[in-house]
């Protein structure tokens, strides 16, 4: 990968960083953390699905990663799930 | 300088419920409003709040607003503003009806009429039975109002700076407040947002404790730059914590696991709360359990590695119970710690909530100043909400009052804004010395080279504040605290940025956010440091008691020279006879 390359990918990922602050601790918690340990290595697709995911108001996603609610779009609910599953202790 | 400049009649910082508030009202009355917010509207902490808003309207048990002027003056601890709170109680029922119509879903009786929760401190007729005062959009009335708010916004075409961090503000020589210097974060290019009046609604400072309930974008911006502008931080040393929250995560675990038999343990087995409140025991008051549990740390008794916990044990209840009482304890233990409380303890610790103290305000949201013996507007400035101190709460706030706080004073203030630009028509012109103040401010994280880290330095400071100024505090505990903060105030000096990219460089935002937190810090720990009394949420060991004859005022903090001053709390109310100190027993 070029500098650039390398660039342009940090600037996304701080770009998604952002998007992951979110008004509730619970919202934070899921999906820094999810970004931080497995976002990386997600097929594009998937990172695209995140990137989607993201766009819901704070409560619903709140319940969507709870599981509480399972999204009707199928890739939404995988990735959802993907967070839920990554949530843990602090390490 | 060539920085951009944007001009508008007024300029909203924040937008959560008190900064939406308050554009509204201005957008409707035709003014030209900014609102910049560092992350999307909607995402702000307001979208938090479940519990909901406080307003007599005897929906569901007799009320009247009187009543609940006492209860708030007495949840306060008689430190409460009795004009501002009489002003509170009397707008809420118009409000709650106003916020109807603006799209808020209240939750509905069976007759039709707004459904009313009971809450801990809400009396019927001063000190009588338990009211039912509290309405609800289900358990997301924050959300419901955050929405409705932002969508009214849109339609009033109040203008939005997204993602817009707020450095400074600008002022003019004779001192009038006339906008901000804010920060692009997609960009990383400065903005000058000029306005013939400024309110601040950031919200409260969670972030300042390692263990809170807070987003993590309550880093209290606005009262930092308040302070960095000269303005005093009033009563910074109440800080309503809650006894039980996940440790180092912050979660709260509600009091009705310990309503259903759930009980506290050290790291010997030992359940005790036995020993500190032998009858009550784990169900004592707030305050004596947060209390204990940090004795408990404090003496060697925590667990974990570090020691800086107890554990919460409810696997004796049996998996039905907690399934069907706490399920919502049972799935965020689960989810967010893998343990599950039908076979293990979860770690608690003293969990921070919300900032009572704020920049002083009148009840128009007005910033007001000591000046001789009265007190003056400092003009063009205005602040509401978390961040802002009215004082509605005083030394403690009732549950149900932030979201009225927040929808009252933000009319207020927009109301008052609007006389305020009918008399000030045209834009002052700004003092160059002031915006180049603030470009220092923001240049100085360009410097390069090797140095300490933001995470931690955060780290630390959270730390240092829970350790020693969050429910455990004496003399010594609080100097040594003072003494810590200040260390890593110098030490904020020698922060280096690895990153000097431009476009969404968030370690640059995340090093401002750390600055404003310290600057909190120094005054959270100097106001309770100087206050030897025990008074709402401020609890000195070495000082039990309330003491209305030494301390029935509020503190004031300046960043120049760390100094305190004092003054009187508002007895009188606008109509009705005041509420005079008595012992606060419930």
């Amino acid at each position: 990968m070029s500098t650039t390359d390398i660039q342009a990918e940090n600037t996304e990922l701080s770009r998604l960083r952002w998007q992951c602050r979110r008004g509730m601790l619970e919202l934070d918690l899921f999906l820094q953390d999810f970004l931080d340990k497995a976002y990386s290595n997600l097929p594009p697709k998937q990172q695209q699905t995140f990137e989607r995911l993201l766009e819901t108001p704070d409560q619903m996603l709140l319940d969507y990663l709870m599981g509480r609610v399972i999204p009707y779009d199928k890739e939404i609910a995988d990735v959802a799930k993907q967070i839920r599953l990554a949530a843990g202790p602090e390490t | 300088m060539n920085i951009p400049i944007r001009k508008f009649d007024a300029l909203v910082i924040g937008a959560g419920g008190g900064g939406l508030r308050s554009a509204l009202q201005l957008s409707q009355a035709d003014a030209n409003v900014a609102v910049v917010s560092k992350v999307f509207p909607t995402r702000s902490h307001t979208v938090a709040a479940q519990g909901g808003m406080n307003a007599a309207l005897a929906n569901v048990l007799p009320d009247s607003w009187h009543w609940h002027m006492y209860d708030t003056i007495k949840g306060s601890d008689y430190l409460g503003d009795q004009d501002a709170i009489e002003y509170m109680c009397r707008a809420a029922s118009h409000l709650v009806i106003e916020l109807e119509h603006q799209g808020v879903p209240f939750s509905r009786l069976d007759n039709g009429k707004i459904y009313q929760r009971p809450f801990g401190g809400q009396s019927q007729n001063f000190g009588g039975e338990q009211a039912a005062r509290t309405c609800a959009a289900a358990d997301r009335t924050g959300h419901a109002i955050l929405h409705a708010l932002y969508q009214q916004n849109i339609k009033a075409k109040t203008h939005f700076f997204d993602e817009f961090f707020a450095v400074d503000l600008i002022k003019d020589e004779s001192g009038f407040v006339l906008g901000a210097l804010v920060y692009e974060i997609e960009t990383g290019e400065p903005l000058i947002i000029e306005a013939k009046t400024t309110l601040i609604a950031t919200g409260g400072a969670g972030q300042l404790f390692r263990t809170n309930t807070n987003a993590k974008i309550n880093t209290g911006d606005g009262l930092a730059m308040a302070l960095r502008a000269g303005i005093p931080l009033q009563d910074m040393e109440f800080f309503q914590f809650h006894p039980t929250g996940i440790a180092g995560r912050g979660m709260l675990i509600t009091e009705g696991a310990r309503g259903e038999g759930g009980y506290l343990v050290n790291k010997d087995g030992e359940r005790f709360m036995e020993r500190y409140a032998p009858h009550a025991k784990d169900l004592a008051s707030r305050d004596v359990v947060s209390r204990s549990i940090a004795t408990e740390v404090r003496e060697g008794r925590g667990c974990g590695p570090n020691g800086d916990h107890v554990m919460l044990k409810l696997d004796h209840l049996g998996e039905d119970v907690l399934d069907k009482r706490l399920p919502g304890i049972c799935e965020t233990s689960r989810t967010f710690l893998h343990i599950d409380p039908v076979e293990e303890s979860i770690p608690v610790f003293p969990t921070a909530h919300y900032t009572m103290g704020g920049i002083p305000t009148d009840r128009y949201g007005q910033v007001v100043v000591p000046v001789d013996t009265g007190e003056e507007a400092i003009p063009g400035l205005y602040a509401v909400g978390e961040c802002a101190c009215v004082s509605v709460h005083g030394a403690n706030r009732l549950g149900g009052n932030s979201l009225l706080d927040i929808v009252v004073f933000g009319r207020a203030a927009g109301n008052h804004i609007i006389k305020h630009l009918k008399a000030n028509r045209y834009h002052r012109a700004i003092d160059d010395a002031s915006i180049e103040q603030a470009m220092a401010h923001l240049h100085r994280w360009d410097k390069k080279g090797d140095g300490e880290s933001v995470p931690q330095l955060k780290d630390e400071l959270q730390t240092v504040m829970e350790q020693n100024c969050s429910v455990f505090r004496t003399q010594d505990v609080l100097q040594e605290c003072l003494n810590q903060v200040l260390q890593i105030e110098s030490r904020l000096q020698n922060v280096r940025l690895k990153d000097h990219s431009k476009v969404f460089n968030t370690a640059r935002i995340e090093a401002m956010e750390l600055e404003n937190l310290v600057d909190i810090a120094v005054a959270t720990v100097t106001s309770a440091l100087n206050r030897e009394e025990s008074r709402g949420a401020h609890s000195r060991i070495d000082f039990p008691d309330r003491d209305d004859k030494k301390w029935l005022k509020h503190s004031l903090y300046y960043k120049e020279g760390r100094r305190l001053e004092y003054k009187p709390v508002r007895l009188k109310p606008m109509t009705v006879d005041t509420f005079p100190p008595k012992e606060r027993v419930y």
